[in-house]
């Protein structure tokens, strides 16, 4: 107890957070950094993956590639793609900038399966009569993609991105170890120095970074969900009614189009 | 190629200690959350708050964990205990939602028949809900499978011995094969839990439609995530 106490004491020392006491970066830079890797990275993740997911989602073609590659991602130890890519990286890109181009090569190769699962289960969620009845009211089938499908999918996409997103945050931790900021620096930095009160202020700081952004996507995913929109139902349907035996669920298993990736980092 | 073959025994051993720090966590973290999942939907109430622990518990990163773990057990931080306790959470986390999902998932009319002729609710668990909850249930656990396995490399930072010992060692000698060695064994050991897993669930549920060892996805799962 004493242990966190003492971390708690660092994380409230004006100290640092004025320059050139942390490593030599203040923790509110390091967040900053922190930040502003993940946002950079699920952004690019989401330019190249989104697109796709819609596409594969919308015309239901190569939904095997979709569900192959998502599960051999998952398999891909994080810290073997980053030190590898630094290497690679490293040959090519002037040393003070490796470390940045690498990491974020690697947080976006993570980034992606998320957000393309996301996108193509949030298109195949949606209910056919609905696509059909935009059909026959004249709709193109781009104005289907954008007014009927994508509007509907919202809350899967966003859960694609939030996944992506938490990814990303674990994975900049492990970033400091090829010399990335962010508050993993903290964290590495602190395990050099054999310093507890920084190892353990740093991992503080990015699970509570971690929680608020993942609270926040949690939000913004709640508000996007319609009412009565197939998501809504299967969540009240999932719960199991013991006593009218003939109101039994017969939704499948488990509703097999939320199978966005599930990567931990 | 010629440094694997020279330095064959440092692998093997790597890859050895991978599995048992692989293996223990996803059994450990199956079992446990076979007994929440089930808990929460035996009682409702604690259904949410049960599946809401497993979300936030998800959420914390490896690296903190790993580092936080030792303050809170009372460990050194270099004790591989702390690799398997962190990747026990994790996979519980994963596993609990699945679990919870593929028990509500079981017909009703199969439980009040069961009921019906006499089953206590001990043999209802596991001559019923289980059997039927299976095919998710080993759905989950693939995913847990892979996942784990990729993870373990983390704990290479803080000094564990396995494969992830090769990422940190081929960084610093600036020894690009040694990663690629480490990333293939890594995958290798990913595949060939797959599948034994997906054998046994042969196995054990022979009624059930073949597993193609491709489709895993079909069936799965998003733990987290709509909500």
């Amino acid at each position: 107890m004493q242990f966190f106490l003492d971390a708690f004491r660092w994380l409230t020392d004006p100290a640092n957070y004025v320059l050139g006491s942390v490593s030599p970066l203040p923790i509110q830079a390091r967040i900053g950094e922190h930040l502003w890797y993940t946002f950079v990275s699920v952004l690019i993740a989401t330019l190249i993956a989104l697109p796709l997911g819609l596409f594969i989602g919308h015309t239901g073609r190569g939904r095997q590639f979709v569900i192959g590659f998502t599960g051999a991602m998952r398999a891909l130890p994080t810290l073997g793609l980053l030190m590898a890519l630094f290497l690679i990286v490293g040959a090519t890109v002037p040393f003070t900038q490796a470390a940045f181009v690498a990491s974020i090569i690697a947080l976006v190769i993570l980034a992606i399966p998320s957000i393309l699962a996301g996108g193509y289960a949030g298109v195949e969620s949606v209910d056919p009569q609905t696509v059909d009845s935009g059909r026959a009211i004249g709709m193109t089938e781009m104005q289907i993609l954008l007014r009927i499908e994508i509007p509907l999918s919202l809350p899967l996409i966003i859960a694609g991105i939030r996944a992506a997103t938490l990814q990303v945050i674990a994975t900049t931790v492990i970033a400091s170890y090829i010399s990335l900021g962010g508050l993993g620096a903290i964290i590495s930095s602190g395990i050099g120095l054999n310093d507890n009160e920084r190892i353990l202020g740093g991992a503080i700081l990015v699970t509570a970074l971690a929680l608020v952004v993942d609270g926040f996507l949690a939000i913004l995913q709640r508000l996007t969900t319609r009412r009565g929109s197939s998501q809504d139902r299967t969540k009240k349907q999932n719960v199991r009614r013991r006593s009218h035996g003939s109101t039994a669920v017969a939704v499948t298993a488990v509703d097999e189009r939320k199978e966005y990736v599930q990567s931990k980092n | 190629m010629s440094w694997l073959f020279e330095n064959f025994d440092l692998v093997a051993r790597l890859t050895l200690n991978h599995v048992a720090l692989s293996v223990i966590p996803i059994v450990l973290g199956f079992v446990i959350a076979l007994v929440l999942g089930w808990t929460a939907n035996r009682w409702l109430l604690f259904r949410s708050w049960i599946i809401a622990g497993g979300s936030i518990l998800y959420t914390i990163p490896s690296l903190p964990l790993f580092v936080i773990l030792p303050y809170i057990l009372g460990t050194r931080i270099t004790d591989e205990r702390n690799i398997i306790i962190a990747l026990t959470i994790y996979a519980l986390a994963i596993l609990i939602r699945t679990v919870a999902d593929a028990f509500a998932a079981v017909p009703t009319d199969a439980i009040e028949a069961s009921r019906a002729i006499g089953y206590s609710s001990w043999n209802r668990f596991w001559h019923v809900e289980f059997p039927l909850a299976g095919p998710v249930l080993l759905a989950g656990l693939r995913v847990v499978s892979a996942s784990t396995i990729a993870l373990v490399s983390v704990g290479a930072i803080i000094g564990s011995e396995n494969l992830g010992y090769l990422f940190t060692n081929g960084k610093q000698r600036d020894f690009l094969e040694l990663i690629l060695i480490g990333i293939g064994a890594s995958f290798l050991i990913a595949l060939v839990f797959d599948i034994v897993l997906v054998l046994l669930g042969r196995l054990l549920m022979p009624w059930n439609r073949r597993t193609s060892l491709i489709t895993n996805g079909r069936r799965v799962l998003a733990t987290r995530g709509a909500e």
